[in-house]
């Protein structure tokens, strides 16, 4: 591989795995189109390594110094997040950008590149000034500020958090093409660090007839959920870092709601107030967006919990398979209900699947990594995962999920993805 | 504070957290019960100054009013030139028409087909609007331009005046629209 071409780096084939040691690879169960395990590990050795004689550049001249904060390496810049506004001309804040899957690995997204979803913009908080109120139904209001907060015992969680309008373009009639990220990027993973709510809503004292909440950020859309009380005393924290650093602006900083396993968009950022309630608020983003039109013109609303979700990021639109052989299929899967159980992966659209090994800690409500070794027998295929979690509920087909609701509704759709494999080895997003 | 110290004193540090789970891969989940009671008694003004959520109740709308003919006006000049004239959208948001496309197979979502409270397009356009200037409108440019954009919905008449005690009283076309998932 070239260093000096980044766009190489960018989308990386991962020819480099078939050097792995035969003994390692003989002991996992093969994936293939057919019922022969086409192919040999053999064929794949001959991928010589380019071992340069003379010494590298880099090993003769000192390096560069220490800095603050780091960077990834410049090869990487194109390792980023897509991003796009649909209301560029008025108001280009409103929109969001998607973590590059088919880029990534592991399951914890690198802070810079968690997804965005604006409703108007990130605000420019000043943390000495940011107050949280929680009012209403409780004894007493109370006013926190970051001082103070800061002084509370902490939980560390590792959760996903999930847009509803995630994957909305593949509730079109037809398969829009774009790269995992930008597909599927409404979705990322980090570890919170916070207070859990149920803590700061009892020193403030719950009314007995309390039943919702309404959490409001403090941002200029002054973005706004209703949230049920039982959920809020359940596992929602007040998070105020994300992975070790404090939360990033664009994620809430310095406070953010985290509702763990529900819909992102009740995870208000930059949350300035709570306010205990006997009902919903009803509103704009949990009425007229954020709920689920059937064909009978009746909407689903408080649909909160994230469905049973999977995707093989490796290979995906955007790779290219250079040869017949053996690659590892890798991907990520999630549930708003709990842990993994089991992913299943078919490399001929759904007829024939084989299980997937999960790669622990299998942590609930969280992006668990999977992986399967693939003999691509040179021939086209479609490349399914199907992810099942530890509630029993199993991701629908397109079919099941697109016929509960009217035409391109876009929100909350986890259906299968396919990746249709061309025998040039190009890769496509396709309905199947 | 004395309860809190109290605590401290009397039982040291490690009681203060009474939950401890031990999670399937051995490491410890810690679940702190009790905080250092650090939170600050709201004052009225504070209250006053941060409530702005108006649930259908209606309850915290503030005072004033505004008529169909104030929020033309205000309309023409802080709306229409993202929700185009007369409501019918684009570059921003459709907010009129629709009514009775939900099932039609290709539904119009607007304020007037879908919307199921009009106290929410009172408290979403005081929060949020105009969006380059949110906040700026006064609690009657609210209520007109809220009683502009229902009439022009045929949802309330011409001579429709928006306050405190006749906005909760609309009824919105679509009202018994949306089947509550919250309990499932």
């Amino acid at each position: 591989m070239s260093t000096s071409d980044p766009s190489q780096v960018a989308v990386p084939s991962r020819e480099g795995v078939a050097a792995l040691p035969a003994t390692d690879s003989s002991r996992r169960r093969f994936l293939t189109q057919g019922a022969s395990l086409a192919g040999t590990l053999a064929a794949a050795s001959a991928a010589a390594t380019a071992s340069a004689q003379s010494v590298p550049p880099w090993m003769t001249v000192p390096g560069a110094p220490m800095r603050g904060y780091g960077t990834p390496s410049k090869f990487e810049a194109g390792v980023k997040r897509p991003f796009a506004s649909g209301y560029a001309s008025v108001s280009p804040a409103t929109g969001s950008s998607r973590t590059p899957h088919q880029s990534l690995e592991g399951t914890i997204t690198p802070n810079g590149l968690h997804f965005e979803r604006h409703h108007n913009g990130v605000p420019d908080i000043d943390p000495g000034k940011h107050e949280l109120l929680i009012h209403g139904m409780v004894n007493r209001p109370l006013v926190f500020n970051l001082a103070a907060l800061s002084r509370y015992p902490m939980i560390s969680r590792t959760h996903f958090i999930e847009c509803a309008g995630n994957s909305g373009a593949n509730a079109r009639p037809k398969p829009v093409q774009g790269t995992a990220g930008a597909l599927h990027g409404l979705a990322s993973t980090s570890e919170w660090t916070g207070i859990p709510l149920a803590l700061l809503l009892n020193e403030a004292g719950i009314a007995p007839d309390a039943r919702w909440i309404l959490a409001e950020g403090a941002d200029s859309a002054a973005m706004s959920r209703s949230v049920p009380l039982s959920k809020a005393m359940d596992d929602a924290m007040v998070a105020l870092y994300q992975n070790g650093e404090r939360v990033r602006p664009e994620q809430g900083y310095p406070m953010r709601l985290l509702l763990p396993g529900w819909e992102g968009n009740m995870n208000v950022k930059w949350l300035r107030r709570i306010k205990v309630t006997d009902g919903p608020a009803h509103t704009k983003d949990e009425t007229s967006k954020y709920s689920d039109l059937q064909p009978d013109g009746k909407a689903r609303q408080f649909t909160f919990e994230l469905g049973v979700k999977s995707l093989i990021t490796f290979p995906s639109y955007g790779h290219k398979l250079d040869r017949r052989g053996w690659y590892e299929l890798t991907g990520i899967a999630w549930s708003g209900a709990g842990r993994i159980s089991k992913v299943e992966v078919s490399a001929d659209g759904g007829t024939n699947w084989r299980e997937a090994a999960l790669q622990g800690p299998i942590l609930s409500k969280s992006f668990t990594r999977f992986r399967l070794p693939w003999d691509w027998n040179g021939e086209s295929a479609l490349l399914q995962s199907r992810a099942t979690d530890e509630k029993g509920n199993v991701q629908p087909t397109r079919q099941a999920f697109v016929s509960q609701y009217v035409v391109g509704m876009n929100y909350h759709n986890h259906y299968i993805q396919t990746w249709a494999i061309a025998a040039d080895g190009s890769i496509s997003n396709v309905f199947a | 504070m004395s309860l809190h110290n109290r605590v401290l004193a009397g039982l040291g540090v490690t009681a203060l957290i009474t939950a401890c789970a031990t999670a399937p891969d051995g490491s410890t989940r810690i679940v702190p019960t009790h905080g250092p009671n650090l939170g600050v008694p709201a004052s009225a003004a504070t209250l006053a100054a941060m409530d702005i959520s108006i649930p259908p109740s209606g309850a915290g709308l503030p005072a004033g009013s505004g008529s169909v003919a104030q929020g033309q006006k205000v309309y023409g000049e802080k709306c229409q030139a993202c929700h185009g004239s007369k409501g019918v959208g684009k570059p921003a948001d459709r907010l009129v028409g629709g009514k009775g496309s939900l099932a039609s197979g290709k539904p119009i979502r607007t304020v007037g087909s879908f919307w199921p409270y009009a106290t929410t397009l009172f408290d979403y356009t005081r929060r949020a609007m105009p969006t380059t200037a949110p906040r700026s409108l006064s609690d009657e440019e609210v209520y007109a331009v809220t009683a502009y954009v229902l009439y022009l919905n045929g949802i309330v008449p011409e001579s429709a005046v928006m306050s405190a005690q006749t906005l909760p009283q609309v009824q919105m076309p679509n009202r018994g629209g949306f089947i509550d998932y919250s309990r499932k």
